[in-house]
């Protein structure tokens, strides 16, 4: 295709995604306009209805409960997709690489380096089992969470080396946590049907709005996606970490 | 008060995505992007929704510069 048919072709579809895109943002509500009617009502009534103090959990993990089920498997199958695209290949072997100079040691991290991801491993560890923790009764959830433990992983191989970082992160615990975490969400969702309800019902109890247990079957599906989203992000960072530090060609 | 906090936050995003298109190096692209999604969670913290700019944070901040990162040390390191 010749370079002015080219342009008269993106003419044509800039044209046409200006028209649909202007149509289409013309009809938003103006910036900053009152909050939708379903929002409101939500407001209202999720504190008294699911004793939470956070009204989106109780949206994301109750009244659309079922839309962050899928989500989860959507997660699920990424994760699954990226550990079988990045395995090793046939003409690929497993291996740490070979020292070119084995009379020279590597220095070790300084202990500055050593110090702080000691001190920064512990601390996220620790901010990501409260995020994951406190979903119904702070901004932060399952979600969240769950990528905060994972980068702990991160900073511990900042800290040392891949050899250390792999004694951390055993490839089952990660590959159990993920399936767990995810089959966890239906078993919840399954209570509901058990206790004579509908899938995903909040048949637990509901404890005294603002405490930490409160809110019924919301912490418990956060705590199960907070499991899951930790090991996918640790299973995503170790995949990728292979393939730079022991996945090498073959050599002939 | 609260116009000005977002008004510096979308100034703050319409600089540091310009930055990130301007940027035309993978591996300082990596970390422009990563200054991007905090400018992006700056807003969507200016704009009261905090669960959005958590996850805006643990995705932009963390999980897209390290895949990005890791892609390219595996990238150099065929050459």
């Amino acid at each position: 295709m010749s370079r002015r048919a080219r342009l008269m072709l993106f003419a044509v579809a800039a044209a046409g995604l200006a028209a649909t895109l202007g149509a289409g943002l013309a009809g938003l509500p103006s910036f900053g306009s009152q909050i939708s009617a379903y929002a409101q009502m939500l407001n209202r009534l999720a504190p008294q209805q699911r004793h939470v103090t956070d009204v989106v959990s109780a949206i994301s993990f109750d009244y659309r409960g079922i839309d962050t089920l899928f989500e989860e498997f959507i997660l699920l199958a990424a994760v699954a997709g990226i550990s079988v695209l990045l395995r090793p290949l046939s003409d690929e072997s497993r291996q740490l690489p070979e020292d070119k100079a084995p009379d020279r040691t590597i220095p070790p991290p300084s202990p500055a380096v050593w110090l702080l991801a000691v001190f920064l491993s512990s601390l996220l560890v620790l901010t990501g089992i409260e995020t994951v923790t406190h979903g119904q009764l702070t901004p932060g959830g399952g979600f969240q969470g769950g990528v905060v433990l994972a980068s702990a992983f991160y900073v511990v191989y900042l800290g040392t080396n891949y050899v250390t970082v792999e004694r951390f992160q055993p490839a089952p615990l990660l590959e159990a946590s993920d399936g767990v975490g995810a089959s966890g969400y239906v078993l919840i969702g399954l209570l509901g049907l058990f206790a004579g309800a509908s899938f995903l019902s909040n048949v637990v109890g509901l404890g005294v709005t603002g405490n930490l247990i409160s809110g019924g079957t919301i912490p418990l599906l956060n705590l199960v996606v907070g499991v899951e989203v930790a090991g996918s992000f640790a299973i995503l960072a170790s995949e990728f970490l292979d393939q730079t530090a022991v996945i090498r060609t073959r050599q002939r | 008060m609260s116009e000005a906090v977002i008004a510096v936050a979308l100034v703050w995003v319409a600089v540091a995505g310009t930055a990130v298109v301007l940027t035309r190096d993978p591996l300082r692209q990596a970390f422009t992007a990563g200054f991007f999604g905090l400018a992006l969670a700056f807003l969507y913290l200016s704009l009261q929704s905090g669960d959005v700019a958590l996850s805006q944070i643990v995705v932009g901040a963390i999980a897209l510069p390290l895949i990005v990162l890791l892609s390219l040390a595996k990238v150099r390191k065929d050459q």
